[in-house]
């Protein structure tokens, strides 16, 4: 029966193939650029797609191999004109049903195992006592909404439009004006920031590969996800690109994610609130010299 | 086997299965160019449709280059960013609407009826009809190119392709060829429907259809299921755009979710309707080549019968990264993940069709192990991308551009000219030539892989797609030049492949009936075939017809090989 060599043969390949199949990790851990598994490093949560990625591609590549090796050995062993004869087989039940059993049992591990990392990636976990000072977060019902166990985050509301991104920093205090940006986001480290997602006109997707995966700013639409930079990192610049078609200009839609230690962060933020109250005092100037009449140089 | 039983006259009165014709008049048979635009004879439609498919197979493959192109260095300014927009635009949408599911449609339409022994579609005029519906649609839309072409992709998303965002002639020209092409579909659908259903030869249980029929009547349910909807979406679009409805416009209370729910909702099972009839020719082309029968015949069909009911249940797994609720993602993900099972199913019945065999490397061949080795690769990526954790970090990227592709061109387009080499000789009466097919296979297979194998690369290194340029980040230079260069190797295979089919149409030696020595009924008649199809309807006894008649003729006439019509092909 070929059918019973066949399966000893693929015994014995499996070990080496599988070897084989997990080489590139180790490229993938030198690699700078990424050219076999995604991009990572800035979040714990893209750490851990990037490591739920690797899983399925080993997986993949063991599939692959083992099938396209199987082929291709059949095109060799089979090919006409060595004198050998077509079996007329039909069919066998339980070969088919083993590997349709095979292709079950192998999907459900994958989900199981992408049930378990699931948490990692989409739930924020608590700043760090070294981080900057957090407010407690608002809920904000109906949406994919996920809260760090302790309720305390930094809060900051992305707001999409044709074509650039407005970071507003919600300090949870109504009284005071927020502090906003437009393209560069400056974040503190070893601090959960929350990402409030939302567009005032068509679809955007916000996306800055290292710090974890894209979310849609949809307008009338709420659209959560997090980033936690370690502090390693303080003083990186991450990219980010919008990823979902939103017109003419959507190639330079992009955005920068600059990662600043809690007592930098604090620095840039007061900077920032100065300068507002700056603007806001010069503003006030202007309109009273526009109220009185007179125009402006 | 009662050798009297092979072959039955179809004027028996013990035939009650094929519906008897009757005619109120005989009508003269055109000639020159009105024979083709009147036509209401399946072979001539079918035709028809397959040639017009590669000429929009033409267009849409230039736009790929020019999208290449400007693609191959970065910061490159051979294309302004409208008309980068508008090529994607007009790719995606030639290649979906205009060229794999009219080349299925025209397929189907020469095959299906020989296959089971019919002498045409149930509704002829119909089916010209249907044609005629889907030229309208292209021509509509490439009539954008003079007015403003659309530049919303072949997504249209709203509120992007709303009025406030894309003013203009493009996307309505779009929403016309949606509707232009849906009817013409769906009008096709239904035909293919109750060809099948009521007009096979006698004998011909369900069990024993060739399943190349098999994947035509699943791709016709699949469109009646899919194609109103689109139909709704697209004219909810309109209104919105020229009526002052606000379906999709959020501002004003609508939702811009429910475009992307209806469309993926035909969207979705789309990609199965484009690749279904590649299935069944490979699952053709596989058992005549290694000279055995497909291995788990039910199998394959139910298989067939199950992705196709799956993929009408997973369509909001191109919505991973949209607000939307966990269960919502766990739901189409899970969903996605259990196609992965009868895709499995079919790969290993296909690579155990060639196991224990005889196996000829002709041209069809070689495309259909090429299918078989780059769909696999598609569906490992595209279970990849169903674990919506990853998808976050992968959606609308190049790898997923590379993913489709390997769906879309290693797999539909490597059946369809598998198919096309297979069918070839049937529908001219002629054979291509073996060693341009084979040169145009290499070609084909090499520049294939080195334009999209590297796409996944520029996805993981986070080059978004739909980006008319980009800046010197990472590697993404080089990888798109790989990528571009590539593509000229592919569209150098393609034209091998094109100059070898047209000038087989004089040069090709004779094919005769039966050239492959295959297995269904196309064969047991001349090449071409002639306007009625079949004197005489074969009893059907097996899946493989032509292998019992062949067998009982060999049998009776005590020699290994037999052509049992050769002399009606003289
Ligand atoms: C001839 C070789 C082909 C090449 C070089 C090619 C190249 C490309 C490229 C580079 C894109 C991405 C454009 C972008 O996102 O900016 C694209 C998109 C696409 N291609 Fe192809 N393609 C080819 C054949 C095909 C075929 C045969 C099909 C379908 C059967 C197809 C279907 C699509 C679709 C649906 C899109 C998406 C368009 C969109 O983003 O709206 N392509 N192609
Ligand atoms: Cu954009
Ligand atoms: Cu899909």
């Amino acid at each position: 029966m070929p059918r019973k060599s066949l399966v000893a043969r693929l015994r014995k390949g499996f070990i080496p193939l599988a070897a084989a199949a997990s080489a590139p990790l180790f490229f993938a851990q030198n690699a700078s650029a990424n050219w076999i598994s995604t991009e990572h490093g800035g979040s714990p949560n893209a750490d851990a797609i990037h490591s739920l990625y690797l899983i399925l591609m080993i997986t993949g590549l063991v599939v692959f191999f083992l099938v396209e090796g199987l082929l291709v050995y059949t095109l060799w062993k089979f090919r006409a004109g060595r004198g050998h004869e077509a079996q007329q087989i039909h069919g066998n039940t339980k070969l088919e049903i083993g590997w349709t059993g095979g292709a079950a049992v192998l999907v459900i591990i994958l989900a199981v195992v992408s049930f378990f990392k699931l948490g990692e990636i989409r739930d924020p976990p608590n700043s760090d006592a070294s981080g900057y000072k957090t407010t407690t977060i608002a809920k904000d019902p109906g949406t994919n909404q996920k809260i760090p166990p302790d309720g305390k985050a930094m809060h900051i509301i992305i707001t999409a439009f044709q074509y650039g991104w407005r970071f507003t920093y919600d300090d949870g205090d109504p009284s005071t004006p927020n502090v906003y940006a437009y393209r560069d986001l400056y974040a503190p480290t070893n601090t959960t920031v929350l990402l409030d997602i939302t567009s005032q006109d068509v679809i955007h997707s916000w996306w800055v590969p290292q710090l974890g995966g894209k979310f849609d700013a949809v307008q009338g639409f709420h659209n959560w996800t997090w980033f936690k930079i370690p502090a390693s990192k303080a003083g990186s610049v991450f990219r980010g690109q919008c990823a979902e078609l939103c017109g003419r200009n959507h190639a330079n839609m992009t955005l920068s994610v600059h990662a600043l230690s809690p007592a930098d962060f604090t620095k840039w933020l007061a900077d920032k609130q100065a300068q507002l109250e700056q603007a806001k005092v010069e503003g006030a100037k202007q309109r009273a010299v526009v109220d009185a009449g007179e125009t402006l140089k | 086997m009662a050798a009297a039983d092979v072959t039955t006259k179809t004027t028996e009165p013990t035939l009650p299965r094929v519906p008897l014709l009757t005619t109120h008049s005989v009508e003269r048979e055109l000639t020159g160019w009105r024979a083709w635009v009147l036509t209401t004879d399946h072979k001539k439609i079918g035709i028809m449709y397959i040639v017009t498919a590669l000429i929009f197979f033409v267009l849409g493959g230039t736009e790929a280059l020019l999208i290449r192109l400007q693609l191959g260095a970065p910061d490159n300014t051979l294309l302004d960013p409208a008309t980068y927009n508008a090529m994607f635009t007009m790719h995606g949408t030639t290649m979906v609407f205009l060229f794999v599911i009219p080349i299925m449609a025209g397929f189907g339409n020469y095959f299906a009826p020989l296959q089971i022994g019919a002498r045409d579609m149930a509704f002829p005029k119909l089916n010209g009809l249907s044609y005629w519906f889907y030229v309208c649609g292209g021509v509509v839309f490439y009539s954008s190119l003079f007015f403003g072409a659309p530049e919303a992709a072949w997504t249209s998303y709203a509120p992007l392709s709303d009025d406030a965002y894309t003013p203009g002639f493009g996307t309505d020209a779009w929403i016309f060829l949606v509707h232009l092409t849906g009817i013409s579909s769906l009008v096709g659908a239904i035909n293919f429907v109750v060809t099948i259903a009521n007009m096979r030869a006698p004998g011909m249980g369900w069990g024993r259809m060739p399943i190349f029929v098999w994947t035509i009547l699943i791709y016709s349910v699949m469109l009646i299921v899919a194609l109103p909807v689109i139909a709704v979406a697209a004219t909810l679009l309109l209104t919105d755009r020229h009526f002052g409805t606000h379906f999709y416009d959020a501002s004003a209370g609508g939702d811009p979710m429910l475009w992307q729910h209806l469309f993926w909702f035909f969207g979705h099972p789309e990609v199965y309707i484009m690749i279904i009839p590649g299935f069944g020719m490979i699952s053709e082309v596989l058992p005549v080549f290694s000279r055995k029968p497909l291995f788990g015949y039910k199998a394959v069909a139910a298989a067939t019968a199950s992705i196709a009911f799956l993929g009408t249940l997973v369509w909001a797994h191109h919505m991973f990264t949209t607000p939307s609720p966990t269960a919502v993602l766990v739901f189409f993900m899970i969903g996605s993940f259990l196609i992965g099972i009868p895709t499995g199913v079919k790969l290993f019945n296909w690579i155990f069709t060639l196991y224990a065999g005889a196996i000829e490397f002709k041209t069809p061949l070689l495309f259909a192990v090429g299918f078989l080795s780059m769909f696999l690769i598609g569906g490992i990526s595209g279970i990849i991308l169903a674990t919506f954790p990853i998808d976050w970090e992968l959606h609308d990227s190049y790898f997923v551009v590379a993913h489709f592709h390997y769906v879309l061109v290693g797999g539909a387009m490597f059946s369809i000219t598998s198919g096309l080499y297979y069918w070839y000789p049937k529908m001219t009466g002629r054979m291509m030539s073996e060693s341009l097919g084979k040169w145009s296979f290499w070609f084909m297979f090499v520049g294939f892989n080195t334009t999209f194998l590297i796409q996944h690369s520029l996805g993981l290194d986070g080059m978004p797609r739909r980006i008319y340029e980009y800046g010197d980040i990472g590697h993404w230079g080089t990888y798109n030049l790989i990528s571009t260069i590539g593509s000229f190797i592919l569209a150098f295979g393609l034209l091998l492949s094109m100059i070898n089919a047209y000038i087989s149409l004089k040069r090709g030696p004779i094919a005769g009936p039966d050239p492959w020595r295959a297995n269904t009924l196309e064969w047991f008649i001349p090449s071409p075939p002639p306007v009625n199809n079949f004197d005489v309807v074969p009893r059907v006894r097996s899946v493989e017809p032509l292998k019992d008649i062949r067998q009982e003729v060999a049998a009776r006439s005590q020699t290994v090989e037999a052509t049992p019509s050769a002399t009606a092909s003289a």
